[in-house]
């Protein structure tokens, strides 16, 4: 005759309890499995992360494009011959385009000819972050801009948004245009947009960025700004910097000694 | 009814012919046959036990996934102890290097299409 309402509990209580004591499967969703990196000793871990770009250091080799070239390896960046596709994630630029608001006739000889490296530049409050309508662009808590690749629908929104140029679009499919494709980093698909991710897969394995370490003239300093005793601190406190278009507050975390 | 001996037969002979792909495959022992992924591995153990990972694998990487690129979060203690990172290429794929004798063929059986290899890298085979 079925069961009734007092079998029913009791076999809910029994199932219950079963289900308590029996073989644990499915212990890798368990959030205390999970490790903090901020607990392990290898992984680099700051609150905001910055860079700063000695161009006195990095003009001094003409030419060079050592940063530029680690970056691009690693993060399998691929290279179209059409300029319209070009997908960058550290490159140069001129003084005028770099500083339009210090750029002037008359500017200091060294520089106003250099190219300039630029990449993205972390904002502190990044207008990127807040137009995306999917979350796929978003500040992680190491202050570095990221971006959520699954999420991203290719309505290029943060490209119009990022006043420095510093997204690219992927108008074609990339795969084919990388020479050495890296497997230890995903390439990305047609239709996405792409950046600088501050290499914040390296900083988990302690590593500094790739075009830090490629750097041989030490010309970029990368370190954390909420750790007073760190050397891009001392650096800004001891040299005079300038920061790209500080006045549309976007509070950009790439500074420059020039 | 006329002819009931030609339209009963007949419609035997249609049921018959309809359903030919059903019954041939159930007796040529094809309609029961599962994938058998090969596993390549001497690893004794997965991140968890094979039965769940055979179900929820999915969700597993879903989980990853967010774990790694939202939260920041790369290590994860399994139950047998042992420290893994959080990757489908760089931890998945070191014990399953073999796509398409391992992923691809429980997945073209099901017909599911996942388009993790879009973006991240298969291994060599």
């Amino acid at each position: 005759m079925g069961i009734g309402r007092r079998g029913f509990i009791k076999i809910a209580g029994l199932a219950a309890l079963a289900g308590a004591f029996g073989k644990k499967t499915g212990n890798i969703f368990a959030t205390e499995n999970i490790i903090d990196t901020t607990q392990t000793k290898e992984s680099l871990v700051g609150k905001r992360w910055a860079m700063v770009v000695d161009l006195r250091k990095c003009l001094q080799e003409k030419g060079c494009t050592k940063c530029m070239d680690a970056c691009h390896k690693v993060h399998n960046v691929p290279a179209f011959d059409n300029p319209k596709d070009e997908i960058k994630w550290i490159w140069k630029e001129s003084f005028e385009h770099t500083f339009e608001e210090q750029e002037h006739e008359y500017t200091y000889e060294n520089i106003k000819h250099s190219p300039i490296p630029v990449l993205c530049n972390h904002c502190d409050n990044p207008p990127c972050v807040r137009v995306c309508p999917t979350q796929a662009t978003f500040k992680g808590k190491d202050g570095i801009v990221v971006m959520d690749m699954h999420r991203c629908i290719g309505c290029r929104y943060c490209v119009a948004a990022c006043p420095y140029g510093s997204r690219s679009f992927n108008w074609r499919d990339p795969r084919p245009f990388i020479k050495d494709i890296d497997p230890d980093f995903p390439t990305r698909m047609r239709g996405v947009v792409e950046k600088c991710n501050f290499c914040s897969e390296r900083l988990a394995k302690g590593e500094l960025p790739a075009c830090v370490e490629a750097c041989e003239e030490k010309a970029l300093i990368f370190g954390d700004l909420e750790d007073p005793e760190s050397k891009i601190r001392e650096l800004l406190k001891s040299n005079f910097t300038i920061r790209r278009k500080p006045s549309l507050g976007t509070n950009p975390e790439i500074y420059y000694i020039v | 009814m006329y002819d009931t001996g030609k339209i009963i037969g007949g419609l035997i002979i249609f049921l018959l012919l309809i359903t030919f792909p059903v019954w041939y495959n159930a007796i040529g022992g094809k309609a029961d046959m599962m994938p058998k992924p090969k596993i390549v591995t001497d690893a004794k153990q997965c991140v968890d036990d094979a039965a769940f990972m055979k179900t929820d694998h999915m969700n597993v990487l879903d989980q990853w996934r967010d774990l790694v690129v939202r939260d920041g979060l790369r290590f994860i203690n399994a139950p047998d102890g042992k420290r893994y990172e959080m990757s489908l290429s760089n931890t998945c794929m070191s014990c399953h290097s073999n796509k398409s004798e391992f992923c691809d063929r429980c997945h073209n059986y099901l017909k599911v299409d996942p388009y993790c290899w879009d973006c991240h890298i298969e291994p060599k085979e």
